[in-house]
Formats: structure tokens, sequence, C-alpha cells
């Protein structure tokens, strides 16, 4: 009989599911054999099933000016206990890395002295905001959300291909792609030892509580939201829900005496520390953009009083543009005294003496992004670029070396998606949330895979037709866990109350119509 | 006319509130255990099930028990009162024999609820029980939310929410009980703060920090959460008082005994009194549930035919 995985052919990179055909890879073992058998009729009720209780819950997504339910793949993706610590140590270790450079940054500037990272880096950046000097943020947090995203090349190494210390967003997209998958496959479930996800409301409301100003005895945390029409709205009320914190507006706040306070019917209640979900430029306008209409004016002039905190800090972006993002293995060593646990993709820098002729001589090979491009902006893939092209972007990367980064392309990882009635592979990658209280970094279990649903596609976006899977963790095993052993008889709980129709009850089966 | 109200209806009214709480309450202790089992990849299987069944003081034998049996006995058996298709079951006939007393809405979201179960019972067996219990939240949602708005605000109306008070009452307290008289079995808070609904009020008192104290103490005596020990003994003692005033009201003197008690308890002392209190909570709550049928529903005995001589 013909199974869901017959016409399954590996892609020109590394699958997640099969070593080689046919040959399945152990973590992945239990997935397939639940899957396998399953008629493409019986998979396709799971996956309508699971895309209505999406519509049903308000998770979705507008596409094409339409409201769709969130795309949620029904082949999970797999991580064994092994790949996870290295993933879990490099992804911590990164922020550890990142938070120093920002505390040295928006202070004695160490590193550019001693010539790690060229002061150009820091002057040049449009994410450098003077306001965040002399904010010094209680125990030197700035980063209290990360999302640093990662790939897997054709070698399965996993490599790190951007970071996100500003407003990194998609941890509820974890959250409720469990909460499907749990509800979809149960048995699946039971039979596997996956790390759950549900603490990741306390661990955060933990962090931004630990992050209040000094002297604060119980903080009042908010979730400060663009509001309803921002496509993430979804991902600021759960956030809210979870943590049991108001979700506010811009304009439900007022500052005075360079404190925060929101606007509630019990009169004004002071704010301690705000869970910002909008961009630096749009959070004061007295700052910032001063047309923005979603801010609160005065928020910064609290911030640096120290009255407020804001998470993450303002000034962020200093640590995760593109030119930066070559510069992190040298940090991690500078810093921490590590090496890092996670590669980047290989990276050039042409303004370093010797580089411009290595990325001249195999631009075809490479792609070329300008540093300051944005969205895949500018954004030039050797091997698929034409002549003219070819020769435009060498005359652009010579006259100005500095703007411009080159990479060696990545094929990302495939894995086994539905398509149709059919299982095919396709390009996936990998946002792990990291949550910062000051004292440890914690990486939730897992993280948000996103999945290009077009064949060959390498945009994972679900502005551009991506889909998502939920990502399980095995773990090592049940042996340390904290399940408690039956100790001793059950408690006696009394026996329930029946009434008088207790007694007179048949069989469903037998019972008449009414 | 509406100061007159037949025994055997007020009877069914009681029960009818009582069997629907039950399958609610049921229906998400069933469901917060098995999502917590499937999340927790280090909860023992039988440990859990076990629990559940003290919980709902059903006997769990000896033999290692699975959540498919688990299912089978407190989900689908239409034999058994204690599992939801045997609440809904009786809530249903019970409806019946009080037809002229319910809505004809009320009976009919208890009917259709009572046919379509067959249809996801059969859909949980080949996809799990989530849709299945879903159901039946919403149904009785529906069901006491149709009570609200479609009943006047009479005696009949006073019979169903003291029902469903005196079950909530009890199904609260039997949660706790496991939680607290037998650490071994006991389930988790969030298990405990989701089988009860509350884990998102919870979340908004106390930003989703938790202890089994303050677990208990929201549980017990927070006085807004409707699902409250406190809020529904106090809802049950409305519908008492409204009922009549006797000098002496056996049916209400127990619940007002718990409510003022739970009222000026010291909340740091609760967890050391939390045992004795449980128990006192569920002997309360049955003595008031008999002194109610007692007082509104006396038993009248079968007649019984003496034949004399020959």
């Amino acid at each position: 009989m013909a199974d869901i995985f017959d016409a399954y052919a590996l892609a020109d990179a590394w699958d997640e599911m099969f070593e080689r055909p046919g040959e399945v890879r152990t973590a992945y073992e239990p997935v397939l054999a639940a899957l396998q058998p399953m008629e493409p009729a019986e998979l396709r009720f799971r996956a309508d099933q699971m895309a209505r209780s999406f519509t049903d819950r308000g998770v979705t997504y507008a596409f094409a000016g339409e409201e769709r339910p969130w795309p949620l793949d029904l082949v999970p993706r797999v991580l064994d206990a092994l790949e996870w610590d290295l993933i879990q140590r490099g992804v911590s270790q990164r922020v550890r890395a990142l938070e120093a450079y920002l505390a040295d940054a928006y202070g004695p500037c160490r590193a550019f002295e001693d010539g790690v990272v060229p002061w150009r880096l820091l002057l040049n950046s449009p994410h450098f905001h003077r306001a965040a000097h002399g904010v010094e943020p209680p125990g030197g947090v700035r980063i209290h959300v990360a999302g640093i995203d990662l790939v897997r090349d054709e070698a399965g190494d996993f490599r790190v291909l951007e970071d996100n210390v500003r407003v990194p967003s998609g941890v509820s997209y974890v959250i409720e792609n469990r909460r499907a998958m749990t509800r979809i496959f149960p048995s699946l479930f039971a039979e596997q030892h996956v790390l759950p996800v549900d603490g990741y409301g306390q661990r955060l409301l933990a962090a931004l509580r630990a992050a209040a100003p000094d002297g604060v005895g119980d903080p009042r945390v908010v979730v400060l939201t663009p509001g309803p029409s921002n496509a993430a709205y979804f991902e600021h009320a759960l956030l809210a829900r979870l943590m049991g914190v108001q979700l506010v507006e811009g304009h439900d706040l007022v500052c005075r005496g360079n404190r925060v306070w929101m606007r509630t019917t019990r009169g004004e209640m002071p704010v301690h520390v705000v869970y910002r979900r909008l961009d630096d430029d749009f959070l004061d306008p007295l700052h910032f953009r001063p047309d923005s209409v979603i801010g609160c004016p005065g928020i910064m002039n609290a911030a640096q009083a120290g009255n407020v905190t804001l998470a993450n800090a303002v000034g962020n972006g200093i640590a995760d543009d593109k030119l930066l993002y070559t510069y992190v293995p040298d940090l991690i060593r500078y810093y921490l005294s590590e090496e890092p646990v996670l590669p980047n993709v290989e990276s050039f820098r042409p303004d370093e003496p010797g580089q411009l002729e290595a990325v001249l001589d195999q631009l075809d090979q490479l792609v070329v992004k300008p540093v300051d491009g944005a969205g895949g902006q500018g954004i030039v893939i050797g091997p698929h670029a034409d002549r003219q092209t070819l020769d435009r972007v060498r005359k652009e990367v010579v006259a100005d070396p500095r703007g411009w980064i080159a990479q060696r392309p990545v094929a990302l990882s495939t894995s086994p998606t539905l398509a149709g009635e059919r299982m095919a592979p396709r390009h996936i990658d990998l946002r792990p949330f990291a949550v910062n209280d000051g004292s440890d970094v914690w990486v939730l279990p897992g993280g948000l895979t996103r999945v290009a649903l077009q064949e060959g596609n390498l945009i994972v976006n679900s502005s551009q037709g991506g889909g998502s899977k939920d990502t399980w963790v095995l773990a090592e095993g049940p042996a340390e866990g904290p399940a408690a052993e039956p100790t001793g008889p059950l408690p006696e709980v009394a026996p329930r109350q029946l009434g008088p129709d207790g007694e007179r009850l048949v069989p469903q089966e037998g019972a008449q119509q009414q | 006319m509406n100061d007159v109200i037949l025994s055997r209806i007020a009877e069914a009214l009681t029960w009818t509130g009582r069997y629907v709480e039950r399958a609610d309450t049921t229906g998400r202790i069933l469901d917060a255990y098995l999502h917590r089992l499937l999340e927790d990849p280090w909860r023992d299987e039988d440990v859990a099930c076990r629990s559940l069944y003290a919980i709902l003081g059903v006997d769990a034998g000896t033999d290692a028990v699975d959540m498919q049996q688990v299912l089978d006995q407190l989900a689908f058996d239409a034999r058994s009162t204690c599992s939801i298709e045997g609440a809904l079951g009786a809530a249903r006939l019970n409806a019946r024999s009080a037809r002229e007393a319910v809505s004809s809405e009320m009976w009919e979201c208890l009917n259709s609820t009572w046919h379509a179960l067959a249809d996801q019972r059969l859909a949980a067996r080949r996809t799990g029980p989530y849709a299945y219990l879903e159901l039946v939240r919403r149904r009785a949602a529906l069901f006491f939310g149709l009570a609200d708005s479609t009943m006047s605000r009479d005696d009949s109306w006073r019979f169903v929410v003291l029902g469903r008070s005196l079950e909530r009452v009890d199904m609260t307290v039997r949660l706790l009980s496991v939680r607290v008289l037998d650490a071994a079995h006991a389930p988790d808070w969030p298990t405990l703060l989701s089988a009860s609904g509350a884990d998102e009020a919870y979340a908004r008192v106390y930003g989703g920090f938790g202890d089994t104290a303050r677990v208990a103490e929201f549980l017990i005596m927070d006085r807004e959460f409707p699902r409250s020990v406190l809020h529904a003994l106090t809802t049950a003692e409305e519908c008492l008082a409204a009922l009549g005033r006797p000098r002496q009201d056996p049916a209400r003197r127990p619940i007002g005994r718990m409510r003022t008690r739970l009222e000026y308890l010291d909340s740091t002392a609760l967890e050391d009194v939390l045992p004795s209190l449980l128990r006192e909570l569920q002997t309360s709550c049955m003595a008031s549930a008999e002194a109610v049928a007692e007082r509104f529903f006396p038993y009248q005995g079968p007649v019984e035919w003496a034949q004399e001589g020959a």
C-alpha cells in the first residue's frame, strides 16, 4: 500500500528526519511510526481540525488581507537531548556576550579601545541612541528576551543566522503550537518525553520583576502594545494573559514627575516595568519620532531617572545589526574568554585587509548584503545572479567596502512537511527564545521552527506564505524526574451523593430517543 | 402560582444543576490532567490516574491504570453518574421530569448535548478526547447561561443554582483534598488551577506565581472567583435564604457556619488547618444536601400493600 512518505525524495540539504532515503534518524522513529500508517484523508482531517481550533481561538495571521489560521504543519521537528544541549548553551552564551557588549558600548567602550570592534560600528549605527546612555539597567540586564535565529547547514551543523535582541516575536506560537499538537496527536505525545514549554510566562514574569527599579517592593509589570491592528497583537495579549498583567497601549500610560502611571478606574497607578512590544522609534515622541502616536511621551525620561525599567532596553539595536553579527564570535572570546559554541554562517567583511580581494574573487559563490539593508533589500545571491548584476555589485563593494558583508550561502536543512496529499522536504529554520533574569539566561526548550511551504523556497516568514512546526526537545530520560512514587494508600474521599435518577440510568444505546 | 413548587420538581431541578456542574467539572479535571500528562514528560501515568480516581471517589483497583481506562470510566460510562455521560444523562432525565419548570431552551440544550455525545465519543477514540471535553464544557456553560437568561428568578431557578453551588463546593474540595491529604498522589498546582478553570483568574491576582498555599487560598477563600469554595457557599446560602427563613434551618446552618468561618479565617493559618477544614467542608456540604432533601423534598416510602390473612 502506498504511504504518505512514498514519494519523499531527499533534497540537496541535510534532512531532519532521514539520514538517507528510507533510513530514519533515531529521534524521529516514533514520529514516523505514528504518521506513516495514516491515510492522506486522516491527515487532512486532523489538519482541518487543527486549523479550525486556531481560527476559533483567534490564532490567525493576515495573509493578503485575509485572516488565516496560523499555519502549523503536522510533522513536528524533533531535537534530541544532545542537540538541544548544544543549542541551549550556544544561545545562552551568545546572549551573555551581547549583554556584555551592550554594557560596554553604553559604558566604558573597552572593546573599541582594545580594537576588537571598530568605533564606526557604534557611531554609524542607526540604533545607537544617546538617550540610552546613562540608563543603568537594574541587574545590568538590557536583553530580557532574545530570539536567536539558527539554521542547520548541509553537514548538519547548527549555525547562527541572526540575533534578535530588540523585540523578538513568535514565542506565542511556540506555546500555541504545542497546545494544538497535544490535542491533535495525544497518543504520539504520550509515548515521547518532550520537554514542556508552558513555563514561559512565569519565567518571563520573574525576569521582568527582577528587572524592576531598586527599592520597589511589589513591582507592577505591564505589556505595552501598539494595539490590536499590530500583526503581533495576539502575542502581546497572550503574554499579558500568561503573566496576569495589564496589556496597555501608549495612551493608557501617563508620565509625570519622571514616573510612569497607568490610567485605571481607581485612579492612576504606578508602573515599574514595561515590557514594550514596540520599536525604539515609536516609544517616546519626545525623544524619537515626534509623529508617533502609539508611544508614551516622557517614558524615556522616567527610564533615565531610574523609575521605570524598559524591557528590552532602548538602544539594543546596536547589538543585532548585520555587521556586528560578524564580530559576535570575537566578542564571545573577548568578554567571556570562551570559544563560541555555535558558529556563525561563514562571513566576510570586505573592508578588512585581504578580505575584499577574497570576496571579489568568489563573488559568484557568495551572498552579498548591504549592512544597513532591512528585510532582504539589496541582497545579491551570487550563484543566482547574472553577469551585469555581479559587475554592478563588484563596483559598489569596491567603492564602499564598509557598506557590505558577504556570506557563504547555506542550504537550510529540510523536514518532511505535508504538501497536498504527501510528505515533501521543505526548508526550515529555528528561533529559540531566551529569557535573562540577571542571574541566569534560560532558553525555552524548543523554539519556533518556521518552514518554507513552497518547494525549494528558503524564505520561511509567514507573511511570505511560510508555515511553522512544533519543536520537540526530547528529554534524556525519566530517571531524574520529579514524578512521585505512590507511598501509601490513597486518601479517603467521601463518596458522591446521587440524585433520584442516579439508579435509573440505562446504557445510552438502549435509551429511548426524545 | 410561582411561589408553590412541587417537591418532586424541586428535587429534579436541584439535581439537574448538580449533574450538569458535575459533568462540567469532571471534564475540566480530565482535560487538565490529560494535558499535564502529555506536556510533562516525567509524570507517571499510573500515579496520575490514581490521583484522578481518588479525587472523584472511584475505586482504582490494584492493576496499573492508564488514561484510556480513566476516560472509559470517568467520561464515557453512561451507567455511572460519576462520569460525564452518566451525569449528563441523569441531568437530562431530571430536566425531562421537570419540563414545565425549566425553559424549553434549557431542556433542548441538555437533550441535544446528550445526543451529540455519541459522535464526539467516536471522534475521541480517533484523535483524542479534547473536542469531546470541550463540547461538555461549552454545553454546560450554555445550559447555565440559558438558566440565567430564560428563567425567572423564582424558586425554580434557585433550586438549579443551589444544586450547582453544592456540587461546585464538593468538587473543589475533592480536588484540594487529594493535594493536601496525600502529596504523593497530588496534582501539581498548575493542574489544580486549570482543572478549576482558574488559571487566568489566578494569574491576574497573583501574577502567575504559585505555591500550594496560595493556590489553596485562592480556590477556597477568594471572594470574587465564582468557582471558589467561599463564593459557591455564599451563593448556596443566598439561595437557601431566599427559599424561606425558618428559625432553625438545618440546610442553611452548616453552610452558613462554614461560610463565616472562611470569611474570617486568617489566611496565614490556612495551611495548618487545611486538612481539617477540607473534611469539615465535605461533611457540611453533605449535611446541607441531606437537610435540603429532608426539608424540600421529603421522601415518601413506597406504598406497601400488606395482605392480611391468607
